[in-house]
This record gives structure tokens, sequence and C-alpha cells, in this order.
């Protein structure tokens, strides 16, 4: 698998990471050498072995429907770029 | 009859599939322990979970699964014991965290269906192609400012339910029969209140049109549909644009769209185009969800009685017709208002009442059932007076008014109103002849065989009698004095 130009334009869009257009072959190149490098891992076989989804052979814990969190908008706050009132302040994003 | 759009060059038919978003009922939300009720002060309600402050680890909320086991139950569908959570990434403001959890690959609840009643009185089954839980996203207001939206993350993180169907729906009648038939289940099991003007319940719509005998064209997505009503109208305004297209020689391109209500067709949301790589990748933060069989077991033992069962129920039990049945158990508080009324009773005659003069009343008072002016047992007294012979058809639907507007028992208004029957044959007698001697000429044309007059005679009576005279008695006393030797 080879990354072109245009998909490493678009990857960086997704993410939002904004690049110099004189940065994407170089990106380019070392994308294409992680894409190298994992797809080694095809060549083991997986057939009849269940995906690993964590290190740990346990389920998930669940707790109780109980109200324990909350009531701190203050703090909550407190990193917002801005407020008004006990609002986050955002750039106007609207369809 | 297969449903379809006229279009300039034939009839089309319409291909629709409903993504459900249906907001868990829960004190906590899905992954932490913040409060879910609607309508708080902004960002009361918030955990450091819910604003993706770093480090933080969800915790998932066992109600919440259980809420979905129970939602799946109730569709007739498999219930995945095990099913894993994804992030799926994009970056909005009121989307703290750049991805939501949600189920991509291996949801909660598989294949299931649900059957929906249309307007000829038959049922068709409508498939589910799975439900999955997700984190609802927090609440945006563009209105506040000119250049800037204002963020209130009280919703972050509270649970919600995707519900998706199969593309089985035909006709914009059918995706509002099943909308509602999904909120009357919702409701039922208590898993989602199902209040789409409060947002509890949202619809994004599929739809595609295609000739008869075709495979399916592409579809757009009508995303954010927040009322049945424009459910319906959506489909039809975005199936029109879609049949023009196609009839002009364009291809339809598959693509989100809105629909504006106001001019009654639906816009393309240009900047979703990107948005659909949404790069899908099992949450590290999140082992699988095991569910033991067991637990299964006790959740489907503990489910109410759902309203297919119910409709059945009350048309073998109470000898109801399927319509009447199907709109007693349109919402729970209904059928059990209707049950409490019918024990013991004539329940057909039951059902007039509560379908006929009760939903009357409540929709000219402004009240749900819930808040009825007339209790259950209040209705089931006047029933009762009737059925005695106290009173009379006629005199019950005004003691119904009155105790409308009164809010006492019906044997209360009979007594102070002197509202009894009259059943004294000697009081009957002497209205009927006063009746018969003041319309000489009426009685005449009656014996020359205009037998239609027996009617007003009988309203006369019942006149005379300020309505309280026993009908039977009435008409017999008449048969005998117009009729009988």
């Amino acid at each position: 698998m080879s990354l072109d130009p245009a998909t490493v334009r678009r990857i960086a869009r997704l993410a939002r990471i904004r690049l110099d257009e004189a940065e994407v072959p170089q990106l380019a190149q070392e994308l294409n050498g992680i894409l190298g490098w994992i797809e080694q891992l095809n060549e083991v076989d997986v057939a009849g072995v269940a995906p690993l989804t964590g290190g740990a052979q346990m389920a998930l814990k669940m707790r109780a429907d109980i109200v324990t969190d909350g009531d701190m908008h203050e703090a909550v706050l407190a990193n917002a770029p801005e407020r008004a009132g006990d609002y986050f302040v955002v750039p106007k994003v609207v369809e | 009859m297969t449903y379809t759009i006229e279009g300039a060059t034939g009839p089309w038919e319409v291909v629709i599939g409903l993504e459900v978003h249906a907001q868990v009922i829960s004190n906590a939300k899905l992954f932490s322990g913040a409060a879910t009720t609607f309508g708080a002060a902004p960002n009361r309600q918030v955990s450091f979970v819910d604003a993706a402050f770093p480090g933080m680890l969800p915790v998932i909320n066992r109600e919440c699964v259980a809420q979905a086991v129970r939602t799946g139950l109730g569709l007739n569908a498999g219930i995945n014991l095990v099913s894993r959570f994804d992030r799926k990434n994009y970056f909005y403001a009121d989307l703290p965290a750049g991805y939501q959890i949600s189920q991509y690959q291996h949801p909660i609840v598989g294949t299931g269906t649900i059957a929906i009643e249309l307007a000829d009185g038959s049922t068709r089954d409508i498939g589910i192609t799975r439900l999955h839980l997700e984190q609802d996203a927090g609440k945006s207001l563009h209105d506040q400012h000119p250049t800037k939206s204002y963020i209130d993350l009280n919703r972050a993180g509270v649970a919600l339910m995707e519900i998706v169907s199969e593309p089985d729906l035909r006709s914009p009648e059918e995706a509002g029969a099943y909308l509602r038939k999904l909120r009357t289940i919702l409701r039922y099991l208590g898993t989602c209140d199902g209040n789409m003007d409060e947002g509890s319940m949202r619809a994004d719509v599929n739809v595609s049109v295609r000739r008869a005998g075709e495979g399916f064209r592409t579809r757009c997505e009508v995303k954010n549909v927040n009322s049945i009503r424009f459910v319906i109208q959506a489909v039809e305004a975005e199936a029109r644009r879609q049949i023009e297209v196609w009839e002009s020689g364009g291809t339809v391109e598959q693509e989100t769209r809105l629909y504006d209500p106001a001019r009654g067709e639906t816009r393309s949301m240009r900047s979703k185009e990107e948005a659909h790589d949404y790069r899908y990748f099992p949450d590290p933060d999140l082992l699988p969800l095991v569910l033991d069989e067991a637990w299964v077991a006790a959740l489907r033992r503990d489910l109410p009685e759902l309203p297919d069962a119910k409709r059945a129920r009350f048309m073998r039990d109470f000898g109801l017709p399927a319509y009447d049945a199907g709109v007693l158990v349109a919402e729970q508080a209904t059928a059990d208002y209707y049950e409490h009324v019918a024990r013991g009773r004539d329940a057909r005659l039951a059902a007039n009442w509560v379908i006929g003069d009760l939903f009357a009343a409540l929709n000219r008072t402004g009240r749900s059932i819930a808040t009825s002016p007339v209790s259950a047992a209040a209705l089931g007294g006047l029933l009762d007076l009737m059925a005695d012979g106290t009173i009379n058809g006629r005199i019950a639907k005004d003691v119904f008014e009155a105790m409308v507007d009164t809010g006492a028992d019906a044997a209360t208004i009979v007594e102070q109103r002197g509202l009894r029957q009259v059943t004294d044959g000697g009081a009957i007698e002497a209205a009927v002849a006063g009746v018969l001697a003041n319309n000489a000429d009426k009685v005449a044309e009656y014996k020359a065989g205009k037998d239609k007059l027996f009617g007003f005679f009988v309203g006369q009576v019942m006149k005379a009698m300020a309505g309280k005279g026993n009908p039977a008695l009435v008409n017999a006393t008449l048969r005998r004095r117009l009729d009988g030797g």
C-alpha cells in the first residue's frame, strides 16, 4: 500500500492538522514506512484466533445508575477560551 | 397497493429506512455520574468525563445497558452477549473529546421487527437492522450572538439508543406509523420518553426512489428531523426532488441533507461531505461489554405487557374491534384507564365512552389522560348508574359534561340535579297523552302511514319529561297508544 499526496492531505484535514505543501512528500514517505511495517503483520496466520481487544482478560466493569458527579460548572468552565454567562463560547459553527 | 409518486415519465416507488436516536431514561449518563434531567441551567450536569478533560476515563452505567437490552427484547431482537465500543471521530464544538463513543461493528442488539398498523387496519412487519448504544452530544445555541455559538454540555454523554430500520418502509404514512409504533413501544418499556419536541427522540430519514421491480437506487439521508409530521413531509419532499433529478437525466448523489419545514424542501449539508470518514476504531478505554445470560433472562421476565400483546388481549377478552383496541393501547395510561373502567362492566360500552366522550372532553379542556377531570373510577360510576337504570343514556351525556366541569361524581350530580330516570308508568302515560293531544295533526299523519313520525313523538315526550323518561317505557307506551288496540 502506498499513500499518494492527495490522501496525505485528506488525512491531515480530517485530523485538523495544517500542512505546508512542502511537508507533504516527506510525510507521505514516513507514513508509507509505517504502513509497510504494519503490513508485515499480514504474514502471520491468525485464522481461528479471536481478535484481542485489550491486555486484560476481563469484562467491562459497570457502575450503578446514581448521580455522583456534576454541579461544578465553574470548574468545568475554568479553562474555556471564552465564556458568556455559564456557556462556552466558540466561533459560530452553523449549517 | 403500492404507494407511488407520479413523475413526468411515470410512477415511482419510494424506499425509506429510518435511524432513530432515542435518549435512554436513566438517572446518570452513559459513562459518567452526572445527571440527565432536561432543562437544567447550562453546564450544571457536566462531569470532567463529559467535558473530556485529559486523563478522565469512562465507566459504563449498568442501567443504560439494561435499558438497551429491554428495548432490544421489546423489538423482538437478538441480544448480543458480547458487544464493543468504538470511537467515531469528528470535530464539532459540542463534542469536546473529538470523538463519540459508539458501537460500530459489534452492537448490543441485532436484528428484530416492529409490526406497524396501517390505516386500513392491516399490519406489516418492518425489519430492525440493529440497536446500539452511544453518547449524545452537547447542545449548540446559534442565535445568541452574531458571530459566536454558545455551548451547553448538559446533554453531552447522555445515553442514546440508535435504532436502525431496514429499508422496508414504502410510503410517508408507513414512516409515520413506524415512528408512532416505536414511540409507543419505548414508552411502554420505560426506556425512552419519546418526546420529540424536547429532542429525546430524533430521526434521520434515508430516502430513495425507484421504478417498480428495480433494485435500490442511491439514497440520501435527511438528518435530524424532529417531529413525525416533518418526517412525513421530508420523505415526500426528498422523493419528489430525486424523481426530478432522475427524470431530467441527472444522477442522485449520496449525501446528507436537511429538511426545511418553512420551505417544505430539503437542502444539501455541504459541510458534511468530508465528515463521513469517521475513522472508527475500538475505544482503548473500554473493555468488551459482556452480558450474563441469566441477567438478560431476568430483564426479559420483568418486561411489561407490550402494546401488541395488550391489543390482542383487549380484542379477545373485551370483544373490541381491532381499531378500538389499537386506539386504546397507543398510550399505556389510556390502556390502564380503559381497563379500570371496563373491568366488571360492559366492555364495549366502556370503550365507546373512553374513545368518544372522554377523548373529546380531554381535547376540549387541553388535558391528558393522566390529568383527566374524570377519573376512571368516576366514569365507571357513571356507567353503573346507566346499567342499574338510575339514569338513561341521553341524561348520562349531560351528567358526564357536568362531571368534566365540576369534578363531582355521577351519583352526586344525579341527586343534586334530580336527573333520575322516570320509570313511573303514570308519569310517562301522562306525558304521552299530553304530546298526542297537542299534535293531533301529526297523529293523523302517522296513522295514515307516515311511520317516520314515531321518532318525533319520542323526542317530544322526552322533551316534555326533561330527558329523564325511561326510553324503553316511553317507546312501549307510545307504541301501545299509537299502534296498539
